[in-house]
């Protein structure tokens, strides 16, 4: 029986010890601004981050250049084994891999939920029509809003729209899921929904890089808690460690203001 | 009417007050009469001196249009003989001329083959409720234009593909350029595919025109009135919307510099002089880089020139609607893997499209009522068909039943196309409901 279930965490300890996202002396300027100094961040597979910091920070830049949707200057980014650079197939293959949900929610308006869900299994991975439909249905049933397939997004509250924004990007069956803030344009009843999908993905192991202001999320579901100030990585620890027992000057002057209320 | 007055007919207990209809004073016509027109002195002032300038005006004008019309006239002899209204025998008795300008007279069943064909085809397209839009879209773009263009100008020679030794050797290019394109299909080689089929396609209709139905061949200087302006105004409203999308993304494309700067050239030329200019270059100009022998006619000419002048227009269009997409939606079609042409088509260029509709159709109606200055290249549009027709010794002094003729014409021709283009815009806002 030991030896049954020691095989299983060594392979579970296998999958989790490979480095998923590589990031190396990474810097950006958003022209002269040096947005991103240094940045260097190793993450494992199944991993769950949360990346926070005061505004201007840099992190929502950070999280954006691993998908390409921002250029770095300097520094290499590899992401699932792939280098990052300039060269188009390389970035289509990435982003085929790493999902992003956005703090607008930015679902298609002219197409109904359930063809935003389907549009990238056809058009990208060539997925026949039915099946793509079929694996969005049940994409749609785990973040709870089966009955909204028909409907265009001009109709959700915001809580279903980033829901839908969720099933959207994980129909597309990528490894790795950046989040932007995505609960900062929520009603407060509606965060928690979105959380709460949050949660349960973070459950089935998928690899989450999430930046939020939501700390209760962070204490819950994180392994590993980022604080970014000016473009640089300040500390980074568990959570537990993070909010107990913060090392720097900047991170405990952060942690005053954010849980001060 | 007393509108302080209250129904004192029963009360009813709290909670239970049913809803009842309003006061006659409070709705319908009497109402608007109320609200609009007779609201304070002057306004009832107004509106009686109103009535009484519309009673001297229209029921003249009816006469002159209707009533007292003459119907049937061989010169306007018998116009002035007649009641004294508006001359219609004049448009009558010349009513080939103004329809179809100086194409044959017995071959007019071709041309209105060709705008029966079209209305078949063009209506399950265009109204989305009558089943086979896409089913009808395809034989419309690929098929009917060179089946229009055999109908009514005939054969066109063009001296590579008449020979007959030639024409074997054509047979062999086009199935081995099929082959090609089944190999790409297999190989999932997309440049194989397209290239194949897309030039075979090519070789296909340039024998075909060349054939052409084997119907006599019509000269387009032979083209005039209403046909030749729906030739003009139809073939320059398919051909600049491409273009102008074409050029606008061209436009936009930051990371092709080439690109970028040729689209703006040719969108900044074209912008900067007048379409008569551009008309007469055309058909100055372009004769002078082809080889000898070659010519084109001036109805081709004005053709490229009416396109290009106003692919250019629908650019800035285009672009304009390119510019009110949020950058969240290109972000968002990035980050799920669709790469720049998929997303352009897929989530940029629909959205963009419909936001425009207004600015589209604005400059399809401007391009309509344009098509008449290709009288410059002494092309005889109904325009000028009517001028050379009032002009004439028989029919002086009958501006004003040729005008408003022509008047009438366009009037129906624009305010379809602003008609449907309102109805389009409906139908797609209660798609989105936002």
């Amino acid at each position: 029986m030991s030896e049954v279930s020691g095989t299983a965490e060594q392979i579970q300890s296998a999958i989790q010890d490979r480095e998923i996202i590589q990031i190396r002396n990474m810097h950006k300027w958003f022209g002269d601004f040096h947005v991103l100094k240094n940045i260097n961040l190793t993450v494992n597979n199944q991993e769950r981050i949360v990346v926070c910091g005061p505004s201007g920070s840099g992190k929502s830049t950070l999280i954006r250049c691993i998908n390409r949707l921002e250029e770095h200057q300097k520094g290499q980014i590899i992401v699932d084994d792939i280098e990052l650079t300039n060269d188009l197939k390389k970035i289509d293959l990435i982003r085929q891999e790493v999902g992003m949900v956005f703090q607008s929610f930015n679902l298609f308006p002219h197409l109904t939920v359930l063809e935003n869900c389907t549009l990238g299994p056809i058009w990208v991975r060539q997925t026949p029509k039915t099946e793509a439909e079929d694996a969005a249905m049940h994409y749609l049933e785990r973040v709870k809003i089966p009955e909204q397939a028909q409907k265009y997004p001009g109709q959700l509250s915001g809580g279903q729209q980033q829901r839908v924004a969720i099933a959207r990007s994980l129909c597309m069956s990528p490894k790795i899921m950046l989040f932007d803030e995505p609960t900062s344009a929520l009603d407060p009843e509606m965060i928690k929904e979105v959380l709460d999908v949050m949660v349960e993905l973070a459950d089935t192991g998928m690899t989450m890089l999430v930046v939020s202001h939501e700390m209760g999320f962070a204490k819950t579901v994180a392994d590993r808690v980022i604080f970014m100030d000016e473009g640089e990585i300040i500390e980074q620890n568990d959570p537990h460690q993070f909010f107990d027992n913060p090392q720097h000057d900047r991170t405990k002057l952060f942690l005053s203001q954010i849980l001060a209320h | 009417m007393n509108l302080n007055e209250t129904n004192t007919a029963a009360t009813y207990p709290i909670g239970q007050h049913p809803s009842m209809p309003p006061p006659a004073a409070e709705r319908g016509i009497i109402k608007w009469l109320n609200i609009n027109l007779f609201n304070t002195w002057y306004n009832s002032i107004a509106t009686v001196l109103g009535l009484y300038f519309l009673y001297l005006i229209i029921p003249p004008a009816f006469d002159w249009v209707l009533g007292s019309a003459t119907w049937e006239a061989s010169s306007n002899k018998d116009c002035r003989a007649g009641a004294g209204g508006a001359c219609w025998g004049f448009i009558r008795a010349r009513f080939v001329l103004f329809m179809y300008g100086f194409y044959d007279a017995e071959s007019i069943w071709r041309p209105n083959l060709a705008g029966i064909l079209l209305v078949a085809l063009a209506i399950p397209v265009l109204v989305p409720k009558i089943p086979g839009t896409r089913f009808f879209a395809i034989p419309l773009i690929f098929l009917y234009p060179w089946l229009a263009i055999s109908l009514l100008v005939g054969p066109i020679k063009i001296t590579l593909f008449s020979d007959p030794a030639f024409l074997v050797l054509w047979i062999v290019l086009i199935i081995s350029l099929v082959f090609l394109g089944f190999r790409g299909i297999k190989t999932n080689n997309l440049a194989k595919r397209g290239l194949g089929f897309s030039l075979a396609y090519v070789a296909i209709i340039l024998i075909y025109l060349n054939w052409g139905l084997g119907l006599a061949p019509m000269e387009t200087n032979r083209f005039g009135g209403l046909l030749l302006t729906l030739v003009l105004a139809i073939t320059s409203i398919v051909v600049s919307l491409p273009l102008g999308i074409v050029l606008a993304l061209g436009r936009r494309a930051e990371s092709l510099p080439v690109v970028k700067y040729f689209c703006i050239g040719v969108i900044e030329l074209f912008r900067a002089v007048p379409l008569i200019t551009v008309l007469f270059m055309a058909v100055n100009m372009i004769p002078l880089f082809l080889p000898q022998g070659y010519s084109f006619d001036n109805l081709v000419m004005a053709l490229i020139g009416l396109s290009i002048f106003f692919g250019a227009y629908m650019a800035e269009v285009v672009r304009g609607g390119l510019q009110a997409i949020p950058k969240g939606q290109f972000e968002a079609a990035a980050s799920i893997g669709l790469n720049y042409y998929k997303s352009t088509g897929l989530v940029v260029l629909p959205q963009a499209l419909k936001i425009v509709i207004p600015g589209i159709v604005n400059t399809f109606i401007a391009m309509t009522k344009d098509t008449s200055l290709v009288m410059i290249i002494g092309l005889f549009d109904i325009l000028m068909i009517t001028k050379s027709s009032i002009t004439d010794a028989k029919w002086l002094g009958l501006e004003w039943e040729g005008y408003a003729f022509v008047g009438l014409l366009f009037w129906v021709l624009c305010f379809s196309m602003s008609r449907y283009s309102q109805w389009l815009e409906r139908r797609l806002d209660t798609e989105r409901r936002n």
